[in-house]
């Protein structure tokens, strides 16, 4: 009897094994040495080894494990900027309190599992890839909400996010069954075939199946309505975890959102798109007015995400290639935009005593001009307003959504945005135009995201280079793409085009 | 060329901020007067007769988007862009005469609003222009913001500049959708292009134009700002530090007319005919709002502001006209209320230090001890009440030909405005400089620093007065290209003009 090993591309793979690999080295790492150490070390290295693998494998699209995967250059792309985005959540990490309370070796370890969770999300090309994945990144994170384990809010912020990520994922599980059920097959393209072949475009039972992975995954990218967890679980969880999850979960959950709902129900889209569209244009609304009243900083740039995840959702309702490209520009975007308001939030809450309020920022542009400006660039892109990589994105999704004949959802991002000045405005309103406040000293400071035994104050966290250096980084990114769009249109164009 | 003259404020602002502060202002002050050399040298450069661009740059900026980075000057922006580097250096240097809190960021926001509204006169790429378009909202907003006064029992500077903000950028929102709407359409499939000349080439259906059309005129007439959509200029108009309110007045509104003649009749021919007496009912309403709040108001800058509502509804009515001589006068309309109001704004501010308020009814016989600040404020004031001899006459005028050629009820009605503008504006200069001194109104005569700033300001007034045909010898070409493009068959203007003063001819 002759046994033929199957062949395995071990090339196209190494990203996968690579992080795989550093898992358990960083887990290790916290049991030889001492903790706070090694960890942090070890996790960049090993993010800056999987982004190199990845890079190698740039357009060179395979499918690989016999088509549960596929590595191509939207699955590259979505990597990337998750792996950008743990990079950044690593630096903000140093000396955060939940980290040394959960022990940093398991800290630093979750959070590679949640990367590599994403990494196989972005190339999932089948429905038991894509569950596993979607659980691989899913679990870390629910750990790692509930991290600062003296803060009640972060314990609560990570049983929510257990039970409503489970919920989601069993709304998900339930419409893969449909779906399997209707087209007898677990990979993407034989979905669509099978559907196809057996006649049942249009059938209800396959349509309840989309309709509940649409659901599923509206859960895991905070669309309205299913956002209700978004504003609580941002707001409890330790801030770097918050700021991880709101980029890089959303950019790996959209990833598979796009090649699950075009390579495998493309032949459906008629019936979706009006669907997605409305509930886009919902999040956009829900959102934008959600945040207008927060004083959280976190709350309010989770009620922010929302929003920009409706708009990010426009890209896919238009299902064609300038949409996808739209979509990944917007996220890679979103990256800088987003990270540089949270690492500023870090730094003022370690900084202030008033956690993450809207008083921390107080007069910040006299106090930390290097912390005010990253936070004013932020808040500017993220409102889409000119020279900043928010403006392009926009630009970029409007001219998808026009060519695609929803002029009337390119309308509601324009009319969402200008409701998003508001709160985007009172943050930098609150930075340059209002003189900081200084709290008495010795007072409790019992505001909200303070509890008593709230964590101790670092006077200079503002001077710190790991805090200064990702908050100035992200800024100049979204400066710098907002001017010379080019690259990362190119980038967004090569990976929307790997789908079509 | 053009390109220097668009980012040499902007570096002059970031250079700025390696400097001790109290050299900040004079930098900026230097950007702007280099600014200004070199829109003056353009203008040296410029060949008269020619409808076309004459001096452009075009490069490749996102060709996977197809926006293209391409600025132009013609007889269109030519002026407005000299206005602009004029009023900039103006208000740049009167605020460099007067402590500022934090100048760095100040000036650095007052050059970084010059490139923006430098770059939205010149944009030749439909995206590029809403691109400075939008830009000029950024630094205004921490101009007025930040360095604003707040209003006792009325809302703060932040809260009224963001009022400004969401009502601006409603309008620019919309028109940046109508843009990318405008080329794709346009582009039917193929490569998008967001060229302004070439998609004047081939206009877009009625339906789509229809549309469209309100899309740009939302945020061109609430930049104006116009009638119904001006709420939040009176809240702005009294928060604003005085020298940005100047350059704000002076130049920013004008940017809106601008977009008319550049964007809307070459693109939208069909739809502007169609709502062309919409448009001029909004700017009729407009001088008849703003010349009657004008009068009845006694807060000097609200004063300032309706005026400047007023005037805008002439310029709009000139434009809507659709005639070369009703466009003609307002762009020679858009240069002198830019080069009056201000002067206007920067006396405001140094009666506001004499007085210690900025109210009409707390002034008076300021001109006792100070004939050289009355000689200059009633110049200002003759100009802004379109006194006859005044470039503001001739531009009126035009107006007002035109207007009567096409519409003459409208133009019965605007000639009312005329009447108003002297009222509010002797009433104006009246009550501040003559009548009796109330106690604590100081009399005194302007610094030599003021007197700097004013005295050239005033000297294009009267320069204008005397030859303005400087501007329209180098517009109509420009201008009567825009307005053919929407009415093809309308007579050449030396055909029809029935009492033609021969200014644009160059006869005088």
């Amino acid at each position: 009897m002759t046994f033929t090993a199957p062949e395995i591309d071990y090339a196209a793979l190494s990203p996968v094994i690579a992080l795989t690999v550093a898992v358990c080295v960083v887990l290790m790492s916290a049991v030889i040495r001492p903790p706070r150490r090694g960890a942090p070390g070890l996790t960049l290295i090993a993010l800056a080894t999987t982004a190199g693998l990845l890079i190698w494998n740039w357009n060179e699209p395979v499918t690989l494990v016999s088509g549960a995967l596929r590595l191509d250059d939207l699955a590259i792309a979505i990597s990337l900027i998750a792996i950008a985005a743990a990079a950044f959540a690593v630096l903000l990490s140093i000396r955060e309190p939940a980290a040394d309370q959960a022990g940093s070796g398991e800290y630093h370890a979750l959070l590679l599992g949640s990367v590599l969770g994403m990494v196989l999300l972005a190339q999932a090309q089948n429905l038991v890839s894509f569950f596993v994945a979607i659980e691989t990144l899913s679990i870390p994170l629910y750990i790692l909400c509930a991290t600062n384990m003296v803060r009640e809010q972060s314990l609560e912020s990570g049983l929510k996010y257990l039970i409503v990520g489970s919920l989601g994922s069993a709304t998900l599980l339930y419409g893969m069954a449909f779906l399997y059920g209707g087209s007898g097959s677990t990979d993407f393209g034989r979905i669509a075939a099978g559907i196809d072949q057996a006649g049942l475009i249009g059938d209800p039972l396959v349509l309840i199946g989309i309709a509940l992975v649409a659901v599923g995954l509206a859960f895991k990218t905070s669309i309205a309505p299913f956002h209700q967890w978004t504003p609580d679980v941002y707001e409890g969880a330790p801030t770097p975890i918050t700021s991880f999850m709101a980029v890089a979960t959303k950019a790996a959950a959209f990833a598979v959102f796009v090649r699950f709902f075009i390579v495998a129900l493309g032949g459906e889209a008629g019936d979706w798109q009006p669907a997605l569209a409305v509930l886009a244009a919902v999040s956009i609304v829900v959102g934008n007015v959600g945040a207008l009243g927060q004083d959280s900083l976190k709350r309010l740039l989770g009620y922010s995400g929302i929003a920009q995840a409706g708009y990010i959702l426009g890209g896919l309702v238009v299902t064609s290639e300038a949409g996808v490209s739209a979509l990944v520009f917007y996220l890679a975007g979103y990256l800088f935009m987003n990270l540089a308001a949270f690492s500023v939030v870090v730094a003022r809450e370690r900084e202030t005593p008033f956690g993450d309020d809207i008083r921390a920022v107080r007069g910040l542009g006299e106090e930390r001009p290097l912390l005010a400006w990253p936070m004013t660039i932020s808040m500017l892109a993220l409102a889409g307003l000119p020279a900043t990589v928010g403006f392009i994105g926009k630009l970029y999704l409007i001219e998808a959504l026009v060519e695609g004949d929803y002029t009337w959802l390119a309308v509601f991002i324009a009319v969402g945005t200008m409701i998003s000045l508001a709160y985007y405005l009172r943050v930098v309103a609150a930075i340059w135009m209002r003189p900081g406040e200084k709290a008495a000293p010795g007072a409790a400071p019992a505001i909200a995201g303070a509890a008593p035994e709230a964590d101790p104050i670092d006077p200079d966290a503002g001077r710190r280079l790991y805090l200064v250096g990702p908050a100035l980084l992200a800024a100049a990114g979204a400066v710098f793409f907002g001017i010379v769009p080019q690259p990362l249109v190119e980038f967004a164009q090569h990976a929307g085009a790997s789908l079509f | 060329m053009i390109n220097s003259l668009l980012w040499t404020p902007l570096i002059f602002g970031l250079a700025g901020l390696a400097l001790p502060k109290r050299l900040a202002g004079w930098w900026a002050a230097l950007g702007a007067a280099a600014t200004l050399a070199l829109a003056i040298a353009l203008l040296a450069g410029f060949d008269s007769g020619a409808p076309g661009l004459q001096d452009s740059y075009d490069a490749s900026w996102i060709p996977g988007l197809g926006v293209r980075y391409s600025l132009g000057i013609d007889g269109l922006n030519v002026f407005l862009v000299l206005l602009t580097a004029v009023v900039w250096l103006g208000g740049t240097a009167f605020a460099a005469f007067r402590e500022q809190e934090r100048p760095h960021l100040f000036f650095l926001m007052l050059l970084l609003g010059e490139t923006a509204t430098l770059g939205a006169f010149l944009a030749q790429d439909l995206l590029l222009f809403v691109l400075f378009f939008d830009l000029m909202l950024v630094p205004f907003y921490f101009l007025f913001g930040a360095w604003g006064s707040d209003r006792e029992g009325g809302p703060t500077a932040s809260a009224a500049t963001l009022k400004m903000i969401v009502y601006t950028l409603i309008g620019s929102l919309l028109m940046l959708v109508g843009a990318i709407a405008t080329a794709i359409i346009a582009a039917d499939g193929g490569q998008v292009s967001f060229s302004i000349a070439e998609l004047a080439r081939q206009p877009l259906g009625e339906g789509s134009q229809r549309w469209i059309f309100w899309f740009f005129a939302a945020a061109f007439l609430v930049k104006m700002p116009a009638f119904l959509l001006h709420g939040w200029m009176p809240d702005a108009y009294r928060a604003a530090p005085l020298p940005v309110l100047a350059v704000f007045s002076g130049v920013l509104a004008k940017v809106g007319a601008y977009g008319f003649l550049r964007v809307v009749l070459p693109l939208f021919p069909d739809a502007t005919i169609e709502f062309q007496e919409v448009v001029l009912v909004i700017a009729l309403a407009s001088i008849l709002y703003g010349s009657v709040m004008a009068f009845t108001q006694t807060n000097l800058r609200l004063i300032g502001g309706y005026s400047s509502v007023a005037q805008l509804g002439f310029i709009t009515a000139g434009i809507f006209a659709l005639r070369a001589d009703g466009a003609d006068g307002a762009v020679l309309q858009m240069v002198n209320h830019g080069l009056v109001v201000a002067p206007l704004f920067i006396i405001v501010a140094i009666l506001a230090e004499r007085s210690g308020s900025e109210d009409l009814r707390e002034m008076g016989g300021m001109a006792m001890r100070a004939p050289v600040l009355a000689a200059l404020f009633l110049i200002v004031t003759l100009a802004t009440l379109a006194m006859p001899g005044s470039a503001n006459f001739v531009g009126e005028f035009y107006i007002l030909n035109g207007l009567f050629q096409e519409k003459i009820v409208f133009a019965f009605v605007a000639i009312s405005g005329v009447a108003m503008s002297a009222y509010y504006a002797l009433r104006l200069y009246q009550r501040t400089m003559h009548n009796r001194r109330p106690e604590g109104v100081a009399s005194r005569e302007i610094g030599l620093g003021d007197g700097l700033v004013l005295v050239p300001l005033v000297l294009c007034i009267i320069g204008l007065a005397l030859y303005p045909q400087l501007v329209l010898k180098r517009t109509d070409a420009a201008v009567s290209e825009a307005v053919a493009s929407v009415q093809p068959e309308a007579p050449a203007k030396a055909d029809g003009i029935t009492f033609s003063t021969g200014y644009a001819r160059g006869e005088r």
